[in-house]
């Protein structure tokens, strides 16, 4: 299916949870068997359903950490971040086991997603988890063995909150053509050069690609985070058109 | 059949009466949009009703506070899941609107600056079902929410209330809008739960 947002019906499917990973303490990626998968391009999103013992049902969205397919076995990965208030993360961060069964349908949504036969340079700005469809794209750039240059600006509060750093740190070294930026807005790494700062015109400007460049712009993460990137894009003379902006916000 | 999660619901929110299903109920106003924030000034601000002959009328910014306006409360939902209930706004009806045009048009394009657009059908938009609204529990309606002015269809998935509206195109046929070329519903009732096609 890859290439079409959705197509036809999209029905509730068994996965099987197949293995995790703890990603910082509270962040846990769940690698799914799902069978007869369509298949997803980076940036979408599945929605989630957990029934009760007692028919009690609860949905949630959750972008898609993997890319498809997936170097290997076609599974698909979700990071869920725990929200200690959250009615389904917590549920899903540490109750969830190997084997156990949740339902998902997609991939939903065909705007906020990266082809990688598109030609232009990418900037991405992820606040917190909003990393994780930025994670599917980087992945699937990979995969895909194309060239196109990206560079990611990823704010995170303090170093222990930010996911996938260990790969990030390994394919900024392998992957050819990815530039990461950190920016710590509670606390920095021993050595840092700057104080903790949020995300501003300046990192933008210096860490992402100039608006001549005419770069596709992918922004993730709460509101105001969004709010903020997707402005300073627009302050720098970014085309809005070239500006995708995917918000959470409530989703617990 | 379905997957029962052991130990799960344990954290489940009070039952509220007036949540559609596969709805949450939220007390914040979470945001979506696709892309930037389009910052509108009033003196540029314009709304046209296009008809299907390829008439308009269109209303500038005092034009358009100088029309009769409600003050109304609704339950909203967004396809997103969460529900809000209970929101106040004031703005003007489009039976209002719809008066000062002529349409036997089935169909309408809502239009936003920024270009976003997405479809309702007319009927969902008159006898008192939608409003353009520019104001939010008593205040100026915020950027980020679709101010100076944005539809709201509160029977319809939120996607359906275009921020930053400036224009509704009167149609004899039904279109697909922004997000329904993106797999989400044509119509979009929360209550049949029509998230995306096919549902």
């Amino acid at each position: 299916m890859a290439g079409t947002a959705v197509s036809g019906r999209l029905t509730w499917r068994a996965a099987t949870l197949a293995e995790a990973r703890w990603e910082t303490p509270s962040a846990r990626t769940l690698v799914l068997d799902v069978p007869d998968w369509p298949g997803h391009l980076p940036g979408q999103h599945v929605d989630v359903r957990l029934t009760a013992e007692d028919g009690y049902r609860a949905q949630r969205s959750y972008s898609i950490a993997s890319a498809w397919p997936s170097s290997g076995d076609g599974k698909v990965e979700l990071t869920i971040q725990r929200l200690d208030d959250g009615e389904v993360s917590p549920y899903l961060t540490d109750d969830v086991q190997v084997g156990d069964q949740i339902e998902l349908r997609g991939p939903v949504g065909g705007w906020f997603v990266w082809r990688s036969k598109s030609t232009s340079p990418v900037t991405l700005l992820a606040g917190g988890s909003g990393v994780v469809p930025l994670m599917a794209m980087i992945r699937a750039r990979a995969d895909a063995g194309t060239k196109q240059p990206f560079r990611l600006i990823y704010s995170v509060r303090t170093p222990e909150d930010a996911l996938y750093a260990d790969e990030l740190r390994r394919r900024v070294r392998d992957d050819a053509g990815l530039d990461v930026h950190f920016v710590y807005t509670r606390k920095t790494p021993d050595g840092w050069p700057a104080p903790p700062k949020r995300l501003d015109v300046a990192a933008v400007n210096t860490y992402g690609w100039p608006p001549d460049f005419a770069p596709d712009c992918y922004v993730c993460g709460p509101t105001t985070f969004v709010e903020t990137a997707a402005d300073i894009l627009v302050a720098l003379g970014h085309e809005p058109r070239r500006i995708r902006t995917e918000r959470f916000g409530g989703t617990s | 059949m379905a997957i029962i999660s052991k130990g799960f619901g344990g954290r489940r929110r009070e039952s509220v009466p007036g949540l559609p299903p596969g709805q949450y109920l939220t007390h914040d106003f979470p945001v979506l949009s696709a892309g930037p924030t389009p910052r509108i000034p009033l003196d540029r601000w314009r709304f046209t009703i296009q008809t299907e002959t390829g008439d308009s009328k269109s209303w500038n910014w005092d034009e358009f506070m100088a029309l009769p306006a409600e003050d109304y409360t609704v339950d909203i939902h967004c396809v997103t899941k969460w529900s809000k209930l209970g929101t106040t706004w004031r703005g003007v009806s489009l039976d209002t609107l719809m008066e000062q045009v002529e349409s036997a048009a089935d169909y309408t394009m809502v239009h936003s600056f920024g270009g976003y657009t997405t479809n309702v059908p007319m009927e969902d938009l008159l006898d008192g079902k939608a409003w353009i609204a520019y104001k939010f529990d008593g205040e100026d309606l915020a950027p980020e929410h679709g101010g100076p002015a944005r539809l709201v269809v509160p029977h319809l998935y939120f996607w359906k209330s275009a921020k930053w509206v400036n224009g509704i195109q009167l149609m004899n046929e039904d279109e697909p809008g922004f997000w329904e070329a993106a797999g989400y519903h044509m119509y979009g009732d929360p209550w049949l739960e029509q998230r995306y096609q096919g549902d």
